[in-house]
């Protein structure tokens, strides 16, 4: 925990009250979600962690509006979700949330800048404009010389590093992650966090990260363990708040 | 996105190829067999087009110009007599074997004119290929283009005028040689006088094929029909072109032989295959296509690309191989028809509403496909690709 964590009275990204979600219907319905309770504040890095199942896929989902909450309060940048339209939604999304997959989910047949550009032509931005600005990002996560290549030349870590452009390309005020370094080897997953913290800190932004990999809990402002469908622990990088016990045997292991 | 979509369509070229390939050979199939098929129907009435005339008088059982029923030879005097005529000639027009120098047979369509009107000679000798006038001379003969490769004795040594062969054990002298429509027989036509094609002709009591007219000046083809039919009880047809008059011998004609054969069931049914295997290609690839793409457009989709804008892009996609399949399509059958037309069969004629209706059906397949790509993505969760 190096990073300082941000004030607490810095403005939130996201703000969670009880909320629920279940999947199925009848004797097949399952509670993933039972009343989650979560701030996400502006210049954090904000880890998820907790056991396969706990519901942290579905509680990004959630918070990135691809998924509705059957109830409860969920507001992003003072916007309720759970008010807007599925078509407001998708124009939020578009504007205010960058996305780091687990599997990169780079278009094949497009080359590094077309990639990255991708967020401002879903703004409807000219493409001249948009691999501009994808070229210079390209260039801050060092990846300026392989901009013409297509993904299947670039090694994992180098693909992680076109998504992590391709997630600031448009200026998000919200980064949400899924398990950036899952795939990347560990010393690739480190410099891939690195990279990444360098570029998209800042005081107006704030990162959610859903991981299972303790080597990057280093980077966290905060960590919450979410289990069993509800928040458990919200352990702050200033120490007032504690770190469970098998999140710290993680960290320090 | 637009840029995007077509990037991702041509990026996976294994895919692209098999959809254009799909495409073009269903717009191959359908717009060579309709035109082969528009082709062959043609080449049903060009004894129409070789004995040209405003009016034909046939026996009143006739529906079509190659299955006649002999009329009286008065007949053709009937039809003069009729006020609105301004003249009217006796065609002789029938099937007959033709004996070679080398002793060979051939089939061949003999055409009688009248010799001294000369009223329905071929419209056009080619040049320095004779005159129609030596039409007159003893034993003489005009044959069409094909004639002169059909009739050779020697092959790579075309019939030239002054050549002879025999009908029926008399001697027929070529005089000239005319540009004409290939019979829907395969036999090329040969002209000769009313009176000489009887004499090539076994005898038969009655040996009038068919009356030619036109109508006075002022009085039209239609008033004139009429009034042949009031006056004679025979049956008139105008000759102005299929689908211009149910009255009209082409359609009657070209009617009989689709309601009559089985050449509308064969050509259709090709028609229908090309149609169904480009379908199923094209949808079978389009649909593996979406379907691989699928985390691909989830990704976009969650990063906030809009479901309008997602169906834009699989609708530019199919389109755009449609068009370009299409184009491809039409470009072989272009190919194919310059070879029909150079060596005058098979049979080729493509009605402008040929590759109009062939963009109509790519079009219907590409929507189709693209319908298919619209329809999963249209389901497709965006929370689905944070499940891996």
């Amino acid at each position: 925990m190096s990073d300082p964590a941000s004030s607490p009275d810095a403005p939130l990204a996201a703000r969670i009250r009880g909320v629920t979600r279940s999947f199925g219907d009848g004797g097949t319905k399952l509670l993933v979600l039972k009343g989650v309770d979560l701030d996400v504040r502006c210049g954090d890095i904000t880890m998820l962690v907790g056991p396969s199942g706990c519901g942290k896929t579905t509680l990004i989902s959630i918070i990135a509006g691809t998924l509705a909450a059957d109830d409860g309060q969920l507001e992003v940048f003072g916007n309720d979700l759970r008010k807007m339209s599925k078509a407001a939604i998708t124009r939020f999304r578009a504007h205010t949330i960058g996305f780091i997959f687990q599997q990169f989910n780079l278009i094949p047949t497009l080359n590094c800048i077309e990639n990255a550009s991708v967020p401002l032509l879903i703004q409807g931005c000219s493409t001249r404009l948009a691999e501009k600005k994808a070229r210079a990002l390209l260039e801050q996560v060092g990846l300026g010389e392989h901009a013409k290549k297509r993904p299947s030349q670039l090694s994992g870590g180098q693909q992680q590093r076109v998504a992590i452009a391709r997630a600031l390309v448009h200026d998000p005020r919200l980064i949400i992650c899924d398990e950036p370094t899952a795939a990347l080897d560990a010393k690739n997953g480190l410099l891939v966090m690195e990279i990444f913290e360098q570029v998209a800190r800042s005081p107006e932004r704030a990162v959610l990260i859903v991981t299972h990999d303790n080597r990057i809990f280093s980077h966290a402002n905060r960590i919450a363990s979410l289990d069993d469908g509800k928040v458990t622990n919200v352990h702050d990088a200033d120490g007032s708040s504690p770190l469970p016990d098998h999140i710290a045997n993680l960290a320090h292991g | 996105m637009l840029r995007l979509a077509l990037k991702m369509l041509f990026g996976d070229t294994g895919k692209y190829l098999m959809l254009i390939a799909g495409l073009v050979f269903a717009t191959f199939l359908m717009a060579q067999q309709a035109a082969v098929f528009c082709g062959l129907m043609s080449w049903t009435t060009a004894t129409l087009k070789n004995v040209p005339a405003p009016i034909w008088v046939v026996e009143k059982q006739v529906e079509q110009v190659n299955e006649t029923n002999p009329l009286l030879d008065t007949d053709v005097a009937r039809v003069r007599s009729v006020d609105s005529i301004a003249w009217a000639s006796p065609i002789y027009s029938g099937i007959q074997r033709v004996r070679l120098a080398n002793g060979n047979f051939k089939i061949i369509q003999l055409i009688g004119i009248d010799a001294t009107t000369l009223a329905g000679a071929p419209p056009k000798l080619q040049p320095g290929q004779g005159r129609l006038e030596d039409l007159r001379l003893p034993h003489a003969v005009i044959i069409d283009d094909l004639g002169r490769k059909r009739l050779a004795v020697e092959k790579g040594r075309p019939v030239e005028l002054g050549d002879v062969f025999e009908l029926n054990d008399q001697e027929a002298r070529v005089v000239g040689i005319a540009d004409a429509m290939m019979s829907f027989t395969g036999g090329p036509y040969v002209w000769t006088t009313y009176e000489r094609a009887l004499q090539y002709t076994p005898p038969q009591r009655k040996m009038l094929s068919a009356v030619i007219a036109a109508p006075r000046p002022g009085v039209s083809v239609e008033q004139a029909v009429a009034d042949i039919e009031r006056q004679t009880g025979l049956r008139a047809f105008t000759n102005q072109g299929f689908g211009s008059s149910d009255k009209d011998f082409n359609t009657t004609t070209v009617w009989w032989y689709i309601r009559n054969t089985g050449i509308p069931i064969s050509f259709g049914i090709t028609v229908v295959v090309g149609f169904i295997v480009g379908m199923a290609i094209s949808c079978q690839t389009f649909y593996s296509f979406v379907m691989e793409n699928m985390k691909h457009l989830g990704a976009l989709k969650a990063m906030g690309t809009s479901n309008w804008t997602l169906c834009t892009m699989l609708t530019t996609q199919a389109f755009t191989v449609g068009f370009v399949g299409y184009g491809i399509g039409m470009l072989l059958t272009g190919l194919f028809a310059r070879a029909a037309l150079t060596n005058k069969q098979p049979p080729f004629y493509m009605p402008m509403s040929v590759p109009f209706a062939v963009l109509g059906v790519i079009l219907f397949i590409c929507s189709l496909s693209a319908l298919i790509g619209i329809w999963r993505v249209s389901r497709l969760e965006p929370a689905m690709v944070f499940r891996g």
